[in-house]
Order: C-alpha cells, then structure tokens, then sequence
C-alpha cells in the first residue's frame, strides 16, 4: 500500500483532547505491514494512550532497531521525532538519547528479533541501567521480513509454518526483564486493545524501565494451527493477571477498592496507578512471586498478560550517575568550557 | 665517553613492582631542570610479572624524539639481563642491584653494582616497602650519578605526594640511600651527566590521553560513553575526572554523563543517540573496538550525525600488540563501514595538537554532520612528551553547525532535512523536542529523500550519495592545513607523515640535511587531504611517506583520494610497535637516495655504452 498517500480528511466531529487535538493528529503515515498484522493493532494502542493522556507528541521520541516491529514508528506519532537505528541497537541510541535530554519521553520499539536475538546484550544493559524510557517488543516468534525463521522467543512446541519442529527453548524476556532489574514489567497481546491502552499508559507514568512484552500475531508467517504465537492460541491459553485504573494526579479517588484485592501504586508524577487483581496467588511489587508465576503458567501452556511486576524505586540512569536537572542539551557552553584561567592553572600542574 | 645532557637512560623493571612512579620521578626531575626528556613507557599487556621497560633521552629541549641505544641502563629485572646488557652502547654503563652480585660477559662498558635489595631489606620491615622502594634507591643512585639537582627531585617527590604527606618523607630518605651509597663507592658525577638546561619555562609534559580528554571537556562535550581497551582507556578516564571537577553546577550535581558500556558497540550508539539528541558526544577506543563500530559509523555517515571518536591506534590486526603503537588503521577509519563511505580524519602531532585538534573535531563534526575521527596512538597517547602550554581563547564561539530552533522552524522555508539550503552539500538538523507541528523528521539508515522519508528509487538515493560526495568537498576547506617546512626551495625531494613520527621524521631531516640531502616535509593533519598536499606532491620529484604500517596505508590514500602519481611516493615503512627514531628514518631515506644514484649512473652509463 505504498503507493497511497493517506487522505488528510477529518471529520468536524472528532473528539479533541485537552491540546485541541484529535486522535488523527496522533497518527503516523499509511501503514506498509500485512493486513491483519498485530503490530498495526499495538501501533493504534500507542495512538489511543498518546491521544487519551494529552500528550504533546513532539515531547517524544521513537526509537527503533531493524525488523518489521520497527517500522511501526513511523506509523504513529507524526510529530516526533524518530529514530531507525541499526539490528538490535536501539537500547544505547535510546540511553544515549535519554543522557542527552531527560525532559523527553522515550518509546523504543523493537522486535523479538531485535531484542532477543542481535540486540539481547544490549536490552538487558539498558535495563540494568534503569534508563528512564519504555521498551516496547511486538513479539511474533517469527522472523518476518525475512520470511519465517524461528525467533529466540519461540516456544520450544511451537512449530513453523512448514512444519519444521523448534530445536530450542524460547527466552522469555518477561522472565529476563524482571531479573535485571526492569522496574515495570508487562505483557500484553496485541489483540486485546482494552487490556493494551491501560499497561501502555501506565508504562508512560513510570519513571525507570518500563518494559512491556506485546504478543502481536504474525499473520503471514505465525499464525497457523501449530504456532503458541496465533491469534487462535494467544486467545485460548491467554490469563489476564489484572486489570488496571490509571488516575492522574489532579482527579480524585472516588471508588473504594476492594480489600486485598487491589493494590495502588504512586508513579512518579504523582498520579496512581489502582490494579485490581484477577489473580490472588501474586504480588506485582514482590519479583520472586512474579517470577514463579511466569513460570508455573508457561509450564501449563499459558500466556499471561497484565501488570507482572512494579518496582516504585525512584532512581533512574540520571540520578544514579547524579546528573545536573537541566538536559545536558541545553547546558550552556559558558557552564561547560572551563576557560583559559583554568587551563593555565592545568599547564602549571603539568610543570 | 662523555656525554653532556645528551644521553639515554633505560630501566629495565618488573612489571607491577612500582617502578613506574619512581621512573617518572625521574623524567619529571630532569624536565624541571630545564632539558629535553623523552620518556617511553615499553610495557606489556599484563598486570604483574612480565618485563617491562622505561627510556628517558635526555636532550637539548628540542627534541622529542626517541634515539635508541642506551648509555645508562638500569637493569632490576634478572629475566632480562642478557637482553638488556646487549643494548648498552661502548663505553656505557650498567647498574644493577649486586645483593647477589654476578659476572656480566662484556669488558666495554661500566658495571656499577648497588646492593639495592640488601639495603631494602635492612631499611624496612614491611615487604611491600621493601619492594616499592628498591625503586626510589636507584632514582637516588642516579640523582649522584648524572649530577642532577637534587633540591628539584626532592620538590617533585613531595608534588608526587601532594595531599599524602606521609609518603613524603620515607621517599625522600630512600632518595638519600641511593643517593649517599652513590657518592661513597662511586666518582661522582659520571662522565655521562646532567648540568641545568635552559628550556622555556612555560613548557608542560603531559600524556596526549590527557590532551585529547581536555579537548573533550574543552569542546563542551556532555556525553561520553566507552569500553575500556588499551591504549584509549585514559581518554575517557582523564575526561571523567577532569569533568566531575570542573563541570558541577550549583548543587553538586554533574553537567556531564559518563557511561562505561558493555561493549564498543554500545558505546558508539550512545554517542549517536546523544549527538542526534543535541549533546555533544564523544567515544575512545583503539583497533578492535573500531572494528566493532562499524556498522554505526556507516549509519552516522549516512544519517549524518555528528559525533567525536578517539582511535588511539595500537599494533594489529586482530588483537595484535595492545601495548605497541603503529598507525595502522589508516585505511579501515577512512572508510569505516560497508557500502561508499567516508570520514573526516584528523591526525594530531603531540599532546598540545590532541587538545587542540579533538576540540577542532567537535565544531567540523556538527559543522558538518558527519563522524570525525581524531587518530592519535599509543606513542602519543600512553607517553608523557614535552610540547608548549595548552592555551584557549576565550573569545571563541563554539561552532554548532546548522540546528534549526523553533522560531526558524516557524518563519524559515520548509524544513527538509537532507535537502542543499546553501549549495555546500551540508543540510539543516533538527533536535527532537523542538516544535509542536514543525520539523519532526525520521532518522534512519535505510535511502531516503530529501525529506528523511524512505525511498526506493534508485535515482533518490544516488542524488543523496552525491550530496554526501559534495559535502566531503565542503571538509576538505575546512579542516586543518597540512604543516609545510622547506629547507630547500629548489630541492625536488620531499617527506609526508603525519601523527606521532613528527617527533623523528623532524630530527631525520635535520640529520639528512646535515648529510647535505635537503627535503622539504609535510606533516599531514587531516583527511580529506586539502589542495595543499597535491601541490607539494607536484612540486617534488620523489616524496618518501613515513608511517607505521605494513602496507603504506597513507601513501594509498594519497594516491586514490590525492591522485598523486605512484611512482612519486616511496615508502618508508616500520611496523616493530616502537616509536620511530630519527636515525632510523634517516638510514631508511639516505639507503634509498643513494640506490637511486647508483641506478641513475648505471644508466647513464649503459646508455653511453650504447
């Protein structure tokens, strides 16, 4: 559908956030993926959350690796800027980025592929790093551009589209993020808007690494009978954890939330994020009991999708290597070249 | 053999057993008394135990080149006596610690035993000082020796100790038992000796690590991000050091961010991150580490995102020597990456030209949104050498090159990031953040239009390729002139090098001229090389290139980039991982000259014979 140019027709009607935008102005241009495929659907979520959250799209940058998955920036969020690294690179542009400027939002987009494969060594520094950004994989199992090989996260009984059996255990980056140190770990499948928009939201509140693993179909190479990653299996096996209520900071609570059942965590910008849990055998904040989760569910062939695992520690890449509040973008050169006094006071120690 | 300020002392040490302290006190002495020093670190790629080595010429303060041969060896490490007992000169002399006192096989030089270790070990208790000190024994031996000051040792140990006070005193009393069992069993001064010289007084001496690491401060770079590799490693130390000084704002906190990576790929992606976002950024490394950032300097090339790397080259290939310098990755930094790429080079002389030249390298960076790589090595990066003061002017303006902001965005024509605004090939950038509705562009590796948008039109993207080509055109009146000295307008023979053999190629052609061969020299400091270098090449009949490689990498680029005729340029080429010296340049040059004299008389006379 290249040869489209998406029509630039509104209709008068549209709902506007409280910028005076409508959901269309947070679009990106037509999208060049297979129809059906799941990432348009996430791609449609992040332009829900964005719009939904009133955010100024130009306050934000997209980051991407190599991969179908990493096309999709270019789908949503016209007025930001965005960035088509190199295969599995997109951690350190994004913590270079972040480094250069903390007053912007940072999505980077990536792929199994792109994360689990090439780029494994640079997603698990990020997040041992706590760079203050939020890493979306569109996970599909698949390599598609390529046309179908196995992905590190194909599960071990799942099978290609020709048949071939998968000789190798997946890697389950959920189970991975948790371990190094992600401080907001979720997975979500791309076909389940409703469960999608709240985790995107919520990832966009957290101040620190806010992972989510998005289950998104690959329609042409991964969607068949034999494949944990279908449309039909996701469906099936999926277990939604929680449900989750995003309150911004100027609203206030109204609705009492039931005992036990809910748990509220203050993000960092103040506002509180209220989940209420489907599942009473887990605490998101305590990682061993999110991790023995994951894994009794894997074990019976489950995906289970919701908030996993928060950590509200409030330290992220900046503060840990005590940086000045201003981005060091807009750091003046008068407070950041010393000047010739200083220098002859260097020589005169090198005498 | 007299030698009067004019000698070369070796020491010959363990490595880890602290002598590398008590060598630099040494040179540092010496510099402070007003001579020429050249220290050479000749270490190896180890941690304790293997051989390692210290060489300081003394001179007049001009040179700064390495001589070879030894006059004065001090040899502390018995794994390498017959080594270092082969290197001494005639007539020179060896000191070696006599607690277990031995023969050495050679009647021409001096043998003078010091019981050093016996002394060591009647002096402390501690087994660590007794180790640490054996060094400072034999600095004072020499301090009697060589006749040197001893005041001005005494006032560069209690530098050294600055804030450690407790330190000062026990060195100086070791000083004082090298330096009294000297004067008691030996004639001192030694023939070979020391009187004060009369050097500049504002001169430093300073590693060209450092130099380059206060460029980077200097500069105003805010984001560093490396992988640790010998010989760069103290590029990004000294600039994280010298930063969390000098770049604190109000509240302690740090206008710099300085992130060791898990790899040199990692840490090149930082600094590509951080430049597009606005910051200025840089990375170090050396040969493998180059190797390893080539798929993002392409994409930098092709994305056009400025940024400042380091290569402090080493010997290769592969891991090669990481503790012996060479300038071997000419070729592999010029066209780093797949498919038609090229890079700004920049190739530093000493230490004062690393921080003047990396500065530099920042401004032509975002001038013109490319990748500038400032090749320094191993001899001028690890090595204290003496040059001149570091100076900066305080009324120069940063140059951040074409960054559109949000009113330009607002009134300016439309924005188009690859597009030729001024007809030098350089377009405009914007940073994220800048504007709600204008200037957001797609950065990507993949061929785009003018407008960063993807394409697959062939035509689009070979248009691109000749901007790029156009804007390396633009470079090429930008960065810095190659350094012309004649010494002969008439003569038709000339000498190119570049980086760290400035020091040796310099002193060469004063020896060559001497010999009555006069050359005229170009020091190259950039590539893309500027009109300057072809011309010199036109002017001169034969033209030796000097460098430390196996394959005359510059004199290939001379050829392809400066379409200079082959049969000009002859290669002088060393690849041994030590630094040059000038005699060796000199025999190399001479041999050839006189081979061709006798090939040009051979065939004048087989065509008279005709």
């Amino acid at each position: 559908m290249t040869f489209m140019k998406k029509p630039n027709v509104r209709h008068p009607g549209l709902r506007k956030n409280e910028l005076g935008l409508t959901r269309r102005d947070y679009e990106g241009l037509l999208s060049t993926l297979c129809a059906g495929c799941g990432h348009d659907s996430i791609s449609a979520a992040i332009i829900e959350a964005c719009f939904e959250m009133d955010l100024p799209a130009h306050r934000l940058a997209k980051l991407s690796g190599i991969g179908c998955s990493s096309k999709t920036p270019t789908y949503f969020l016209n007025q930001s800027h965005g960035f088509n690294s190199v295969h599995g690179r997109m951690p350190s542009i994004a913590t270079g980025a972040n480094l250069a400027n903390r007053d912007l939002i940072y999505l980077g987009v990536s792929g199994d592929g792109d994360t689990a494969s090439i780029g494994l060594g640079q997603f698990c520094h990020a997040m041992r790093r706590r760079v203050n950004m939020i890493y979306i994989v569109e996970n599909n199992g698949t390599y598609g551009l390529t046309k179908g090989q196995f992905s590190a996260t194909s599960d071990r009984v799942s099978k290609s589209k020709k048949g071939e059996a998968n000789l190798f255990e997946a890697i389950d980056l959920c189970t991975l993020a948790i371990h190094l140190g992600a401080g907001f770990v979720a997975r979500g499948f791309s076909g389940d808007k409703e469960g999608l928009v709240p985790l995107i939201k919520a990832a966009f509140h957290y101040k620190g690494f806010a992972f989510l693993d998005i289950v998104s179909p690959c329609v042409t190479f991964n969607d068949h009978a034999a494949s944990t990653k279908s449309y039909d299996y996701v469906r099936a096996h999926n277990e939604a954890m929680d449900r989750l209520d995003l309150v911004p900071e100027r609203e206030e609570i109204i609705a009492q939330a039931e005992e036990g059942k809910t748990v509220t965590v203050r993000m960092h910008d103040g506002s509180l994020m209220r989940l209420h849990k489907l599942d009473d055998t887990y605490d998101p904040r305590d990682s061993e009991s999110a991790l023995t989760t994951l894994r009794k569910r894997y074990s019976k062939g489950q995906v289970v999708t919701g908030l996993l695992y928060i950590d509200d520690e409030d330290a992220d890449l900046h503060t840990l290597l005590n940086t000045t509040a201003q981005p060091l973008n807009a750091v003046p050169m008068s407070d950041l070249c010393p000047g010739n006094a200083q220098l002859a006071k260097i020589n005169k120690s090198l005498r | 053999m007299k030698r009067l300020n004019d000698f070369v002392v070796k020491f010959a040490n363990v490595n880890g057993s602290g002598s590398a302290s008590a060598n630099l006190l040494f040179a540092k002495s010496l510099f402070r008394m007003g001579l020429g020093v050249v220290p050479k670190n000749i270490f190896p790629s180890n941690i304790q135990g293997l051989p390692t080595w210290y060489e300081v010429r003394v001179t007049q303060a001009a040179r700064r080149a390495r001589r070879g041969g030894v006059d004065v060896m001090v040899a502390m490490n018995p794994q390498t006596y017959a080594q270092d007992l082969a290197e001494i000169v005639e007539g020179g002399y060896l000191i070696y610690d006599s607690s277990l006192p031995r023969p050495f096989p050679r009647d021409d030089i001096n043998v003078l035993g010091i019981p050093i270790a016996r002394m060591c070990a009647d002096a402390y208790l501690n087994p660590r000082e007794r180790q640490l000190f054996k060094n400072v024994v034999y600095v004072g031996a020499l301090t009697a020796l060589l006749d040197m000051d001893f005041k001005v040792v005494r006032q560069a140990v209690r530098d050294r100790f600055k804030g450690k006070a407790k330190l000062v005193d026990p060195n100086i009393e070791a000083l004082k038992m090298g330096r009294d069992y000297a004067l008691k069993n030996f004639k001192c001064p030694l023939p070979v000796r020391v009187k004060p010289g009369k050097a500049p007084k504002d001169r430093i001496m300073i590693t060209g690590n450092e130099a380059t690491a206060l460029g980077c401060v200097y500069a105003g770079a805010t984001v560093a991000a490396w992988y640790p590799i010998t010989p760069s490693t103290s590029v990004a130390e000294a600039f994280e050091r010298h930063a969390k000084k000098m770049r604190l704002d109000g509240d302690g906190a740090r206008r710099v961010a300085v992130v060791q990576a898990e790899d040199e790929l990692a840490a090149i992606g930082m600094v590509i991150g951080a430049a597009w976002n606005g910051a200025r950024a840089f990375t170090a490394t050396s040969g493998p580490g180059i190797s390893l950032m080539g798929e993002f300097l392409g994409l930098a090339y092709f994305a056009e995102v400025p940024f400042v790397l380091i290569n402090v080259q080493r010997g290769g290939p592969s891991t090669g020597m990481p503790t012996r310098t060479q300038q071997s990755d000419i070729t592999t930094c010029a066209y780093a990456s797949h498919g038609d790429t090229k890079h700004v080079l920049l190739f530093p002389g000493d230490p004062k030209e690393c921080f003047e030249l990396t500065a530099d390298a920042f401004d032509l960076a975002e001038r013109l949104q490319t990748p500038v790589i400032v090749m320094s090595d191993l001899d001028l990066g690890m090595n204290e050498w003496v040059c001149g003061p570091l100076e900066w002017d305080d009324a120069r303006v940063h140059d951040r090159g074409k960054v559109l902001d949000a009113e330009a965005l607002e009134t300016g024509p439309e924005f188009q990031r690859y597009g030729d605004v001024d007809g030098d090939a350089i377009p405009y950038r914007t940073l994220p953040g800048t504007h709600p509705s204008k200037g957001a562009f797609f950065t990507r590796g993949s061929s785009h239009d003018t407008y960063a948008a993807y394409t697959e039109d062939g035509q689009v993207n070979a248009e691109n390729l000749d901007r790029l080509t156009r804007k390396f055109a633009t470079a090429e009146k930008l960065v810095p002139k190659a350094v012309i000295r004649r010494s002969s307008q008439t003569g038709k023979l000339g000498v190119i090098n570049f980086g760290s053999t400035q020091a040796a190629v310099r002193e060469a052609c004063d020896l060559l001229a001497r010999d009555g061969y006069k050359l005229n020299a170009m020091r190259l400091r950039a590539f893309p090389f500027g009109r300057e270098v072809a011309k010199f090449a036109a002017g001169h009949d034969r033209i030796f290139v000097v460098e430390q490689n196996r394959d005359g990498q510059m004199r290939a680029l001379l050829i392809t980039e400066a379409g200079i005729p082959a049969e000009k340029l002859v290669s002088v080429l060393n690849y041994d991982g030590m630094p040059l010296t000038p005699d060796w340049v000199r025999g190399k040059i001479a041999a050839s000259i006189e081979s061709d004299k006798s090939v040009a008389a051979a065939m004048q006379l087989s065509v008279r014979a005709m």
